[in-house]
């Protein structure tokens, strides 16, 4: 089954201290060179038939990010995980 | 007759008790309204609480926003009823677009729950117009999720539109931009603040008794409308 992937991001001048603090963690275990991180969100929908980008994006803007604060984008994904 | 205000519950809600209370001791008669349940029952005012509706899922307020009650409540403040948001209450109303900018998790990352210092910024709101513009007030903030955010032009439009109803003083208890604590609409009846003036009502439990000015506003707004409406109809 196809399903419509969304991926939700802070804007880039909105600060992220959630990033920060797992930036932060990375040296207490050995890791560095990281310049920096930043947290979003995975939203993975189903439809019931057909995949529809169209309502996906209706979805992603008027529920999913809020666009003061934050960028999405929509994609439709193969069931092996692969984008379409 | 006595001022009707409502305070909405939903999923998750804390601070709906308090801020019933709060209602209660300002002389207005309280009405519980629920989030599922569209209708105002002749509601003169409305209180979005502090809490977690929703369980803060997704975004703060982003679900509640939703709720069967908002929609009503969205039409009736664009009417010009009276509608405050505490805390989430605020995040509601910035998600529900009836105010500017966001809410986000504050800069350090911890809950902060204290009792802060304020200066009163605009007296032009329905629950603000009790105060004396610069007073300085303290009410508990309790918030993880409190910094206001929002692009330069909106913040300089809030400022120059004198629409920043209390800003934090001695520290800013989350990073929120230009220390705002607190903002209206441009017509004044919608104001959305982030600390808890429903736990600054009573001496045994609160740090003051200055949460009580906003209550003692919105009375008095609301029967200063009544007695413009009293006059025309004569």
């Amino acid at each position: 089954m196809a399903r419509v992937v969304v991926d939700v991001m802070l804007k880039p001048e909105i600060l992220d201290p959630q990033g920060q603090a797992v930036a932060g963690a990375l040296p207490r275990f050995g890791v560095t060179g990281v310049a920096s991180v930043r947290v979003g969100k995975r939203i993975e929908i189903e439809f019931a038939g057909e995949p529809d980008l169209d309502q996906a994006r209706l979805i992603a803007d008027k529920l999913l990010a809020n666009p003061v604060i934050e960028d999405f984008t929509v994609r439709v994904e193969d069931s092996a995980g692969a984008t379409v | 007759m006595s001022v009707v205000i409502g305070v909405v519950t939903f999923p998750g809600s804390l601070d709906d008790r308090d801020a019933v209370r709060a209602v209660r001791r300002s002389g207005a008669t309280a009405v519980r309204l629920w989030h599922a349940d569209p209708a105002l029952h002749g509601v003169d005012a409305v209180v979005l609480p502090g809490g977690f509706s929703y369980g803060d899922y997704l975004r703060s307020g982003a679900i509640a926003r939703f709720a069967p009650v908002m929609e009503t409540i969205t039409d009736a403040a664009r009417g010009g009823m009276p509608l405050l948001g505490i805390c989430n209450g605020f995040q509601i109303l910035c998600e529900a677009h009836l105010l500017p900018g966001a809410l986000v998790r504050n800069e350090h990352l911890h809950f902060r729950n204290r009792d802060q210092r304020l200066r009163v910024g605009s007296v032009g709101s329905a629950w603000t117009n009790a105060f004396a513009a610069g007073q300085e007030i303290v009410i508990p903030v309790k918030n993880g999720e409190g910094r206001f955010v929002a692009d330069a032009k909106t913040l300089d439009a809030l400022e120059a539109e004198d629409r920043v109803v209390a800003r934090y003083m001695g520290g800013n208890p989350n990073g929120s931009l230009r220390d705002i604590a607190g903002i209206r609409n441009e017509a004044g009846n919608v104001v959305g603040f982030m600390p808890h003036p429903e736990h600054a009502v009573e001496e045994l439990t609160g740090p003051s008794l200055d949460g009580q000015g906003f209550f003692a506003s919105v009375l008095k707004h609301l029967t200063g409308v009544r007695s413009d409406a009293a006059t025309v109809a004569a």
